[in-house]
């Protein structure tokens, strides 16, 4: 009973953090929307904000796309909320993350990204580092005065504590339900946590595995696995208010699809790479045409693995985001009717929400299938055919 | 364009850390917990079977068993049957038997009876023919004690011999 009314009391706790962080950015949002908050120039905002013209123009200036964008990209610290005191500029309140650079010329530079916030320079010996922030899209470290120099940012990014908090989770989570295994025979019930990830398993070893990879799936459900827990967790996580995009960053999805084409090419056999140069049962003079096609959709499939998780994490930022901003968009027309506009947001956002929870899981599930599917293709024997053509 | 440009430092750190988690999940947790699944499943699978076959066991026995049972039964009812038959045999043999002994018994009783009948018929007889002849005797010595009687005796002969 003890332990229950804990469980319950700790997912409370959580709870009721989460709304309090929303209500945060909720507010920051608002009050950045009513105040026409622009970072770039602060002055003319704060000298005189009473002032209606001002206000009015301060509002035009309410940039939804930098918003979005903001919340979408990397960044090199992470940005929890903005303060502002009366009659002051707004005041960021952000985690600084550790910035790490190489670079060629000048060896490794390691240092705290509070150093190069707000428009600050980090000198380190002989070049002086600068945050740039031109594109409305990225962030980027670049050497002061030589933008276009080669250097090479291995930085602590807010995707990369992200990530490396669910990297934690996964191993504690997934270590700790291994463990039961060795411990005592594989007959005993499972318990708890436990519980749950044997159905996502298995879900995966027999809907996945098995119908993919045929009596080999035994080599791949490793991958698969991680790569579904990989995916999914970091899903979740960005989820959660002020959580990053980490699955929503093209670096992230293309470095999966690369291991995915990776494991696909290395497992390759003879029979693949006949059927892809000699593709049986074709005119010869259709073959070179086939041939270039096959060799392009080769290269595309790990594409559209790439792209196909970007994208649809991005856009589900990007709506639950927008519809957050709409509140502020109309906010700047009229405070009653942003207001007003509230309800209707957060509903809308809610529901996407809970959309996106179900698109995190299954682009997880996809990206894993697929992974498999063409696993399953390229390690495919000739005798299995017919089998597996009756499969698909 | 600038969404679509992965970053180095995010790619390079992506790709360790996933390597990483997956060289130690395959080996600490992946591997383990497949491998407790299948042997679970296996386990099940093999105690069903074993079930099965127990269940099927016990219901040959236990029609085995029935059979057995009616068997001995009717063997039951077999031995009571030749018992009561035996037995009657026995008693009708029996009755039979003292029938013919008792029917010889009496016919030779019956015999014996005759026998001593006749046996004391003739010691009777020859009882009665010794006193007759003794009274015979003691008559016709009586009477032929004197002459009288001899003469007439004698002329009875005489008679007789004449009559020849």
């Amino acid at each position: 009973m003890h332990k229950i009314s804990k469980q319950v009391m700790n997912k409370k706790r959580l709870f009721s953090l989460m709304v309090l962080t929303f209500a945060v950015f909720g507010a920051t949002f608002y009050a950045t929307a009513q105040e026409g908050g622009n970072n770039e120039k602060p002055k003319n905002e704060a000298a005189k904000p009473a002032s209606a013209e001002e206000a009015k123009a301060g509002k035009e200036k309410l940039d939804v796309a930098k918003v979005i964008f903001g919340h979408i990209a990397d960044a090199h610290e992470w940005h929890l909320f903005s303060i502002k005191h009366e009659g002051s500029e707004e005041t960021p309140v952000a985690m600084p993350l550790p910035v790490i650079i190489y670079n060629p010329d000048n060896g490794l530079s390691v240092f705290s990204s509070s150093n190069i916030a707000e428009g600050k320079e980090y000198n380190a010996g002989n070049v002086t580092y600068v945050l740039d922030k031109s594109s409305s899209m990225k962030e980027k470290i670049v050497v002061k005065g030589n933008p276009d120099a080669k250097i090479y940012d291995v930085s602590i990014t807010k995707n990369v504590l992200s990530m490396l908090i669910s990297v934690v989770i996964l191993l504690v989570v997934l270590l700790k339900a291994g463990k039961k295994y060795n411990a005592a025979d594989g007959i005993k019930a499972p318990k708890g946590m436990q519980n749950f990830l044997e159905v996502v398993i298995i879900f995966l070893r027999d809907e996945v595995g098995k119908p993919c990879l045929g009596n080999k799936y035994q080599r791949y459900m490793p991958l698969l696995l991680t790569i579904f827990f990989f995916i999914w967790i970091n899903n979740l996580l960005g989820l959660l208010p002020g959580g990053a995009n980490f699955t929503g960053n093209i670096a992230v999805t293309s470095c999966l699809a690369l291991l995915s084409f990776i494991v696909i090419l290395a497992n390759s056999k003879k029979h693949f790479w006949s059927h892809l140069f000699n593709p049986p049962g074709v005119p010869g003079w259709m073959k070179p045409m086939l041939v270039l096609i096959e060799i392009i959709s080769l290269f595309i499939k790990p594409m559209a693995l790439m792209i196909r998780l970007f994208a649809n994490i991005m856009a589900g930022h990007i709506v639950i985001l927008a519809l957050i901003c709409m509140v502020f968009i109309f906010a700047a027309i009229n405070t009653y009717v942003g207001a007003g506009f509230v309800p209707v947001s957060i509903a809308f956002a809610i529901f996407m929400f809970l959309l996106e929870l179900l698109v995190g899981a299954i682009q997880a599930f996809i990206f894993c299938n697929l992974t498999a599917v063409f696993i399953g293709q390229s390690i495919e024997d000739p005798h299995g055919h017919e089998v597996h053509e009756a499969h698909a | 364009m600038d969404l679509l440009t992965p970053e180095f430092g995010l790619f390079f750190w992506t790709l360790l850390a996933f390597l990483t988690v997956f060289f130690i999940l395959r080996k600490f947790a992946w591997k383990p917990i497949l491998k407790g699944l299948g042997d679970r499943e296996k386990g099940i699978a093999d105690s069903i079977a074993t079930a099965e076959r127990i269940k099927q066991e016990m219901a040959e026995f236990k029609s085995e068993n029935e059979k057995l049972l009616a068997q001995a039964r009717e063997e039951r009812t077999l031995m009571l049957r030749e018992a009561k038959d035996a037995k009657d045999k026995i008693i009708g043999d029996a009755k039979e038997q003292a029938k013919i002994e008792a029917n010889k018994i009496i016919i030779d009783a019956q015999q014996q009876i005759q026998q001593q009948k006749m046996a004391a018929l003739t010691e009777v007889k020859n009882e009665i023919g010794n006193l007759a002849l003794e009274v015979a005797e003691k008559i016709l010595r009586k009477q032929l004690n004197n002459s009288e009687g001899q003469e007439m005796y004698m002329k009875m002969l005489a008679e007789d011999i004449k009559l020849n």
